[in-house]
């Protein structure tokens, strides 16, 4: 165990990082196209639990709406790839609806860029319109929490209304092509992974950068005392808002990368329920950690998957008692419960050697 | 007139069932600072305390009496709901108390496994449960306007809930202790309240009333095990809009939202007029952040 802590800390994390990108990267040599779809998947849901974590685990800010981001990009990749299977037809369940011409605001996501600048733009907008009318009034906490939540309420009931538009309950489907290729080949499926990893490891480095900022700073002040950070001069509601923003942004991602690997997207997929399972995601991980809401995401899909289809009613249960456990016994999630035995561990050898280090407290380093 | 009178009572009505609803919500809310996402289950247990109390009548006793259920149900809902209130806050919610996210998190997670557990029980599909004679038909007030004694009914059982809830908070002695912790906790505590009592015993009342509304809910439709998830984010709105720590302004705010939500989906359709209810609701916020009749307080981060 002496080498060990000769390396310095951040050695090893460098090291732990490079290991986790070099396993997440030849993921397609080792799985089959079933494991590969879900770990996809459950990358994707690494991103939204990333920048859940930045607003909820960082700024102490609860989003219950983070559902109807996900799903506003995941539509707008959505409805690009229901124009490329429709050629210059209008798609089918607008015929059904008796529409005869494409809808203005379908037109320009025929082009795939302008798409996927929407999947990012549509849901950061949003959050920073909603942002804007709530942080600035000071509306926060549960307050702002019931908000996002009736969001998704409304947003729900618009999609699934608008029948014509949007798809309603079936939401959208029906697409295999995207660029011409198409998407359920084998090796469509491995670039679909590897562009999703790609998108994650950005993502964490983006997220990483913002907390080790001075901004991330603040947003930790905001966290534990939002009047004090006001009083040293900073105005809150922006940082609040921008946040929200690149939070939304992520999520927005991740939908679009979600509807790739699953084929669909509809109004259940963003509902409160859904919405909620996000935040599951980071508690279980470890809020305030970012590499906590990747795993928290990793693992609750992977079992998700494989218990809610073999046992649906257990998994409500254990759904629910999760919720329960990591709010009442592990607020640090499995994070936190690792650094409490990293710590119990140390305490114990510091008992039994009388070393410098014990007896000066070494400073903590950075997190 | 006549469309305007009976869309005007459809929102009276709408209203009232999401006051019941909402009345558990801000006390426990004001009192304890604690959001508990499993109030919609609550209505869930009263509901099926309904249906319980009906199935036995119809086995148990004879047919002539069968009417008398309902009377029966109130009360079997009520104290149903407010023994599972007890136990909760008991074994869970006292964990909680002053850490509001992580309470919502825990109670949905409670609503979850209790949602799951009726599914269990009575099964997934609605059950209905009829109505007693007596409450049917209705009242016309003119020709054209025909208000269903049912719902006249709904409306005064909450204006009598209302009326009780007023006697115990600002007429009686507990509800002097209760408004005394909600002010400030630690003087409370300090002049001798068993706080720990009070809490209790608030979040009970709070969970018997949703029962209230659950058994009352059975009139106007079939109940299933999701029955909660429908109301429970518009009773919260309510609360949001009234305000905490006032009985007045959880009745505006659930007035509000009742009335406005009828009359927008009477201009436009279902999905949009919810749309506009929240646009509205997001720009009273604009100008009064903490609802209608929010208590004021001196401290800063209250």
């Amino acid at each position: 165990m002496q080498w060990m802590s000769r390396l310095p800390r951040r050695a090893w994390l460098l090291i732990g990082y490079a290991a986790a990108a070099a396993a997440l990267f030849s993921a397609p040599l080792y799985l089959n196209d079933f494991r590969l779809n879900l770990l996809a998947k459950c990358l994707a849901f690494a991103i939204v639990a990333l920048g859940l974590d930045l607003l909820w685990g960082y700024t102490g800010i609860l989003s219950l709406g983070h559902g109807v981001f996900f799903g506003l990009g995941a539509y707008a990749m959505a409805m690009h790839l229901k124009l490329a299977a429709g050629g210059s037809r209008i798609p089918d369940f607008m015929g059904w609806m008796g529409l005869t011409k494409l809808p203005w605001f379908w037109e320009p996501f025929k082009s795939f860029a302008f798409a996927a600048a929407m999947g990012l733009i549509l849901p950061s907008a949003l959050a920073l319109l909603l942002g804007f009318f709530t942080f600035r009034n000071r509306i926060r906490g549960v307050y702002f929490t019931i908000l996002t939540q009736a969001l998704v309420i409304i947003t729900v009931t618009l999609f699934v209304g608008q029948q014509a538009y949007t798809g309603g309950t079936n939401g959208l489907t029906g697409y295999t092509k995207l660029f011409g290729y198409s998407l359920t080949s084998g090796t469509a499926k491995t670039l679909a992974y590897l562009a999703t990893a790609a998108a994650l490891l950005a993502a964490f480095a983006v997220c990483r950068y913002l907390v080790n900022s001075r901004f991330g700073k603040v947003l930790r002040a905001i966290r534990d005392g939002e009047n004090r950070t006001r009083f040293l001069g900073y105005d809150p509601a922006y940082y609040q808002m921008a946040v929200f923003a690149v939070s939304a942004g992520l999520a927005g991602l991740a939908g679009m990368l979600f509807v790739l690997h699953v084929g669909i997207i509809s109004p259940t997929m963003m509902a409160i329920v859904p919405s909620i399972e996000l935040v599951l995601l980071v508690a279980i991980g470890g809020r305030g950690t970012l590499i906590g809401a990747v795993i928290g995401a990793i693992l609750l899909t992977q079992a998700k998957s494989q218990l809610s289809a073999s046992y649906p009613d257990f998994w409500l249960f254990l759904l629910g008692a999760l919720f329960i456990i990591v709010t009442v016994f592990m607020p640090g999630g499995i994070v936190g419960l690792i650094r409490q035995a990293r710590q119990a561990i140390l305490r114990r050898r510091s008992e039994n050697e009388i070393t410098l280090d014990s007896i000066v407290p070494k400073s903590n380093g950075v997190v | 007139m006549e469309i305007w009178i009976s869309q005007l009572f459809n929102g009276l009505s709408v209203s009232s069932i999401l006051l019941l609803i909402a009345l558990g919500l801000a006390v426990t809310f004001g009192l304890m600072r604690v959001i508990n996402m499993a109030h919609g289950e609550f209505i869930m247990i009263g509901a099926y305390g309904a249906y319980m109390t009906q199935q036995i009548f119809k086995s148990a006793l004879p047919r002539s009496l069968f009417d008398a259920y309902f009377p029966v149900a109130l009360l079997a809902s009520f104290v149903l709901a407010f023994a599972i209130g007890y136990l909760l806050e008991v074994t869970l919610i006292r964990f909680l108390y002053g850490r509001p996210l992580d309470s919502l998190l825990a109670t949905w997670g409670v609503g979850l496994m209790l949602q799951q557990l009726a599914r269990t029980i009575f099964g997934a599909p609605n059950v209905a449960v009829s109505s007693p004679t007596w409450l049917d038909g209705g009242w016309a007030l003119m020709p054209g306007v025909v208000l269903p004694y049912k719902r006249l009914f709904i409306i005064a059982l909450v204006a009598f809930c209302l009326f009780a809830m007023y006697l115990y908070i600002y007429r009686s002695n507990a509800g002097r202790r209760m408004r005394a912790v909600m002010q400030n906790r630690d003087m409370a505590a300090c002049l001798g309240i068993s706080t720990r009592r009070v809490d209790a015993f608030t979040f009970a009342i709070g969970s018997g009333i949703a029962g209230i509304a659950g058994c009352a809910l059975t009139l106007i439709g079939p109940i299933g095990p999701s029955i909660g998830t429908y109301y429970i984010v518009d009773a919260f709105m309510v609360v949001v809009l009234g305000g905490v720590g006032k009985l007045v302004g959880t009745v505006a705010g659930a007035l509000g939202i009742g009335v406005f939500n009828t009359l927008f989906e009477w201009w436009t359709d279902a999905s949009l007029g919810k749309v506009l209810v929240f646009l509205c609701i997001v720009a009273f916020l604009q100008w009064k952040p903490m609802g209608m009749f929010a208590v004021r307080s001196r401290s800063l981060d209250g």
